[in-house]
């Protein structure tokens, strides 16, 4: 079944008209030996009603289970009205919008996002998505590398409270580019960089500082001075922020004296579903001077040729389709569904909507560690202020423990093991306003149940 | 055609809100912790608006676009076919939208089992030993591609090869690419035939040689007919073979690169295999590899152990590039890609090669009997082609940006303008195989009324469009004042 | 016909050079280039102090359409960027050979002499040659 709609009438009129007899006779430029025989590899078609049902027989299996899992990607309520609209034939099956009179839907709500966008984060222009939050933050520092003249070094110094598989991300996209990403210690009593880790680097040559806020951890950087130090220094800021919290904590352009210079993140939180990792998008927002350095699409409001309000692609001579090789990326594809998704999220939202959002995962989070910590072998692991996620650390393996949960249809968290084993047995929990009183309850009682039984054998 | 939408901003009223969506209020004292410091000082700016205002205004504004399901919509080197409501459908079941990425794959196999399916499938469809489905873009499989190519010669021990060799009507991600992965590009031309310049390639490959990125079809919408001779130039040289996926819709089922002698490749999901355009994305440029470059994969991939299915990782590929997902990739476009495939199965992959190029041809020859001069009449399409209106631009002065224009006002979203570089005032029309015969005929129909209308009313073309929600739009304006907010008292 | 003052020296790559009484250089983009870009949205011009070599880019043009590198015809140092032209690029388009002068050059010694600069005549063989 291929959606193929011609009749043999259709296809002897056709070839007819071109002249050949068969289809196989227009395929003639290819060497025949290099026809494919069988595919082999590719089983027989289904039909919808079967697929459907393979799709609905597997979805079953997998379920769904009670999640306390943050770590970049984050359960929230999301109204239906958002997918109603954004699977909308309309914009679902809508093209890049190059051809601008015909995509003035697009246009208009990419207009929108990036106003909403860069109002969260305080930025005077945003870009219509990079791929993901991770993808944006490699993209920011190859930015600030363009942007900062006076530094040569390409060292950007990365804390260790990063999300680890940004820094992942962020090398292996850069890593011919000859960036040098250069990790700053925490303190592991405060999950948070340490104000002497940058010492080192007071007098050195180095391009750009990412911050992220909240960090990996949930805990809260001390962004004012971290900017501060930097911008003392001629080193550009890159924040990563959450949108969510950004409802309720100081955006990054009023961070320090000065401000970031350019604000990335994941958008994923905002009305787009966890999905098993995507599509998410990652926002780019910065300052206007910066604006021919952002890659990716931009839309612009214009006027057309009647003298009424319009909107098109702008400053595109940036990027590869025109300046090919000496383009700011090579992004061509962006994440434009899940950017229509967030930005009808956020207009449902709005200001209350989101910073109610944002008010009650914090809350929920306090009563989850504050649920969890009641039991004995668990405490928590920082202790200065965190948002919507936090650190436990167990007095046994955390591995197991989760494998318990799992049995009983929750989702305990991170485990932090693989990638932070200087904490000990550390688990990264996370609760939003998804969450309720019970269901706390319930992760509670079982944690308790689990490391009880675990003590007893 | 709706009525022009103000902008959302503009419908806020203080107060207003789609109350019922929101969480209940937490008191003030659960947020006491954070310090005052680090507080937001002033709500953020966004809509203040009703749930009912919300949704009339993005519905109206999606009802000012073209897209496939309303119109015909032959985007040269897009690919749009129809995207199958089954796809989204199932793809959106809850227990899939509900996963967390970092769930345990004890709870995920059925997912996981889509996954490693369409990863066999692509292998088979392309001719390659192993695929990587978490690069979110064809530009960002490119990326993979040109970066394994890199590795792999890095580790022979071979660090000189840092030139990419690229057709000079190369779609510009390429030598974006290679520049992104810190290689110089060397242009190479093509001859009036439309195939790549065979003395000029052996004059361009050497021991600096990383590479050639190739796309077949080429982006003039022709095959390559010398693949086998280009990739054993390139191979003797000491380069490798990247295949640009843009163009697989053409000999779907019908060849594969693996076959011509490429060493790696992207797909483009978001084209060939029909998961949805959206609005610009969000796409997915799954990599295939031979052999050679199998060690380098990104990840993570999707490995099987007996029945189970489990992520290999940094452990299991230490060779690998590394991570270019926060995650895997676009996990909910790979889950459409992999129900289409099984909606087309192994017949159907065949089908959508030779329907798709039944139609192109078809297309090509009806448009060249209405008068219309195509760039390469003397070659069979693949599944696009290119028509030239450079006669039109230089007798009538009508250019191609004119035609696509008005070519809206028939009904008919334009096609690719202007690319290749190479072809001058040249479309680039793509049908796709899920497109009438009636509509093909349709659009030749309105093709030549605007030729006569170029011939007999020029400024009637040169204004168009006439009947769009906006006339033609002033680009230089939006690129000198830059209006890339809304502000509360600005004025376009 | 495009305007092609016979009194400077033009470039391959469509730069003109005009000598200015102090033994500095004035460098622009010529009509025929102006034209092909089209109507220019954004224009970058080296700072003073600059230190480039011959057919290094120095500046950027930007149209809608395309975003070109403009390329020092000699070596030398920068003394001046034309400021006018960030906030009206248009001025290039207007008047290429005059007002919309890019930047200012003190030659490299003996790099003006030595360089291989264009009379109006063969530029003009140029611009024939690529109409072709």
């Amino acid at each position: 079944m291929a959606f193929i709609p011609h009749t043999e009438a259709d296809v002897a009129a056709m070839l007819a008209a071109i002249g050949v007899s068969r289809i196989e006779d227009l395929f003639d430029e290819i060497p025949p030996e290099l026809r494919a025989r069988s595919l082999s590899g590719v089983p027989a078609a289904l039909n919808e009603m079967e697929i459907g049902r393979l799709m609905s027989e597997r979805a079953r299996a997998d379920g769904i289970a009670l999640s306390f899992l943050g770590a970049g990607a984050y359960e929230h309520h999301i109204p239906a009205a958002v997918w109603a609209i954004t699977t909308r034939g309309e914009f679902y099956s809508a093209y890049t919008p190059y051809q601008a009179e015909a995509s003035q839907g697009t246009l208009q709500l990419i207009y929108e996002f990036q106003t909403m966008i860069a109002g969260l984060t305080g930025m005077e222009v945003a870009n219509a998505s990079m791929y993901d939050g991770a993808s944006a933050t490699a993209e920011a520092a190859l930015m600030a590398v363009r942007l900062n003249r006076k530094s040569k070094s390409a060292r950007i110094l990365v804390p260790m409270t990063l999300h680890p598989h940004y820094r992942r991300v962020a090398v292996a996209t850069t890593y011919n580019q000859g960036l040098k990403f250069e990790e700053l210690p925490y303190d592991t009593h405060e999950g948070v960089v340490a104000a002497a880790a940058l010492a080192p680097y007071d007098a050195e040559d180095i391009t750009a500082l990412i911050i992220p806020q909240p960090n990996f951890f949930g805990c809260l950087e001390d962004v004012d001075a971290l900017t501060d130090w930097a911008h003392a220094r001629g080193i550009l800021v890159i924040a990563v922020v959450n949108p969510t919290a950004l409802a309720l904590l100081k955006p990054p352009r009023e961070w320090g004296a000065r401000g970031a210079d350019i604000a990335v993140g994941e958008g994923q939180p905002l009305g787009v579903p966890l999905s098993s990792g995507g599509p998410y998008f990652g926002f780019m927002t910065t300052r206007m001077e910066h604006v021919r350095q952002m890659p990716g699409r931009i839309v612009g409001r214009t006027l057309d040729a009647a003298g009424k309000q319009g909107f098109t692609l702008t400053l595109q001579a940036r990027e590869q389709h025109i300046r090919r090789a000496k383009a700011t990326s090579n992004i061509c594809t962006n994440q434009g569904l899940a950017v229509t998704a967030a930005t009808i999220y956020l207009s449902l939202l709005g200001p209350q909507g989101l910073t109610r959002t944002a008010a009650a995962a914090h809350a929920r989070t306090r009563e989850l560690t504050a649920a969890l910590t009641r039991v004995a072998g668990v405490r928590l692991a920082f202790p200065g202020p965190c948002f919507h996620e936090a650190v436990l650390q167990l007095d046994r393996p955390v591995a197991p423990i989760l494998r318990a949960l799992a049995s009983h249809g929750i989702l305990g968290g991170l485990d932090l093991g693989a990638y932070h084993p200087e904490l000990g047995n550390a688990l990264l929990v996370c609760a939003t306003e998804t969450k309720t009183s019970a269901d706390i309850d319930r992760y509670r009682s079982a944690l308790s149940e689990t490391l009880q039984s675990v003590r007893a054998a | 055609m709706p009525v022009h939408e103000k902008v959302i901003f503009e419908y806020s009223r203080p107060g207003r809100g789609a109350i019922d969506q929101w969480p209940h209020e937490t008191p003030a004292s659960a947020l006491a912790d954070l310090p005052a410091k680090l507080r937001r000082a002033r709500p953020p700016e966004l809509p203040e608006v009703g749930e009912l205002e919300t949704v009339r205004h993005y519905t109206r504004l999606s009802q000012l676009n073209f897209s496939i399901d309303t119109h015909f919509y032959p985007l040269g080197s897009c690919t749009m076919k129809y995207n199958p409501k089954g796809c989204n459908q199932y793809a959106m079941l809850p227990e899939f939208l509900a996963r967390h990425p970092l769930a345990p794959e004890s709870q995920g196999q059925g997912f996981l089992a889509c996954l490693y399916e369409l990863q066999e499938m692509l292998k088979a469809v392309s001719g390659m030993e192993g695929v990587a489905l978490s690069p979110m873009a064809g530009a960002q499989g490119e990326f993979a591609g040109v970066a394994m190519i890199r590795a792999y010669h890095r580790a022979r021990g071979d660090l000189k090869r840092n030139e990419i060799i690229v057709p000079e009507a190369a779609h510009g991600t390429n030598p974006a690419t290679a520049t992104m992965c810190g290689c110089q590009v060397r242009e190479i031309p093509v001859t009036s035939s439309g195939d790549i310049d065979i003395e000029a390639l052996k004059g361009a490959v050497g021991p600096q040689t990383a590479g050639i990125m190739l796309t077949n079809p080429s982006t003039l919408g022709v095959f390559e007919r010398r693949i086998a001779e280009v990739a054993r130039i390139v191979h003797e040289a000491g380069g490798l073979l990247y295949y640009d996926g843009a163009n697989l819709n053409a000999i779907l089922g019908m060849a594969r690169p693996g076959d011509m002698g490429f060493d790696v490749i992207h797909m483009n999901l978001h084209k060939t295999f029909s998961t949805p355009h959206g609005g610009g994305g969000p796409g997915a440029g799954a990599v295939g590899v031979g052999t050679r470059l199998l060690p380098f994969l990104p990840i993570p991939v999707v490995g099987r152990d007996g029945e189970r299915y489990r992520w290999l990782t940094e452990a299991d590929l230490p060779q690998s590039i590394g991570r270019l997902s926060a995650f895997m990739g676009n996990a909910g476009v790979l889950l459409r890609a992999y129900i289409y495939m099984r909606l087309l199965g192994r017949e159907g992959m065949r089908q959508v090669g030779e329907y798709a190029t039944l139609n192109a041809n078809y297309l090509a020859k009806r448009l060249q009997d209405a008068g219309f001069d195509a760039a390469y009449p003397q070659r069979r399409a693949s599944h696009e082609f290119i028509v030239t209106l450079k006669r039109q631009a230089r007798g009538l002065n009508v250019t191609a940006m004119d035609f696509a224009k008005r070519l809206l006002d028939y009904g008919f979203h334009a096609p690719t303008t202007y690319f290749p570089l190479l072809v001058p005032e040249c479309l680039l029309i793509e049908p796709t195989e899920t497109e009438t015969r009636d509509t093909l005929d349709a659009f030749v129909t309105a093709m030549s009324h605007i030729q006569k209308e170029a011939e007999q009313e020029p400024g009637r073309m040169t204004s168009a469009p006439h009947t769009m929600p906006v006339r033609r739009l002033d680009d230089v304006r939006a690129a000198r004042q830059l209006d890339l907010i809304w502000k509360r008292t600005a004025q376009p | 016909m495009s305007n092609l003052p016979a009194d400077l020296k033009y470039t391959k790559s469509h730069e003109w050079v005009r000598t200015l009484p102090d033994s500095t250089v004035e460098i622009g983009i010529t009509d025929h280039a102006q034209h092909e870009l089209g109507d220019l949205v954004f224009v970058e011009v080296p700072d003073a102090g600059r230190v480039v070599k011959a057919d290094e880019p120095c500046a950027v043009v930007e149209s809608v359409k395309a975003a070109s590198d403009v390329y020092a015809p000699i070596a030398g140092e920068i003394t001046a960027g034309n400021p006018k032209l960030a906030a009206e690029p248009e001025i290039v388009n207007a008047d290429p050979y005059g007002e919309g002068w890019l930047m200012r050059l003190k030659p490299a010694p003996g790099a003006l002499t030595a360089a291989a600069l264009l009379s109006a005549a063969q530029y003009q063989q140029v611009l024939d040659a690529e109409a072709h």
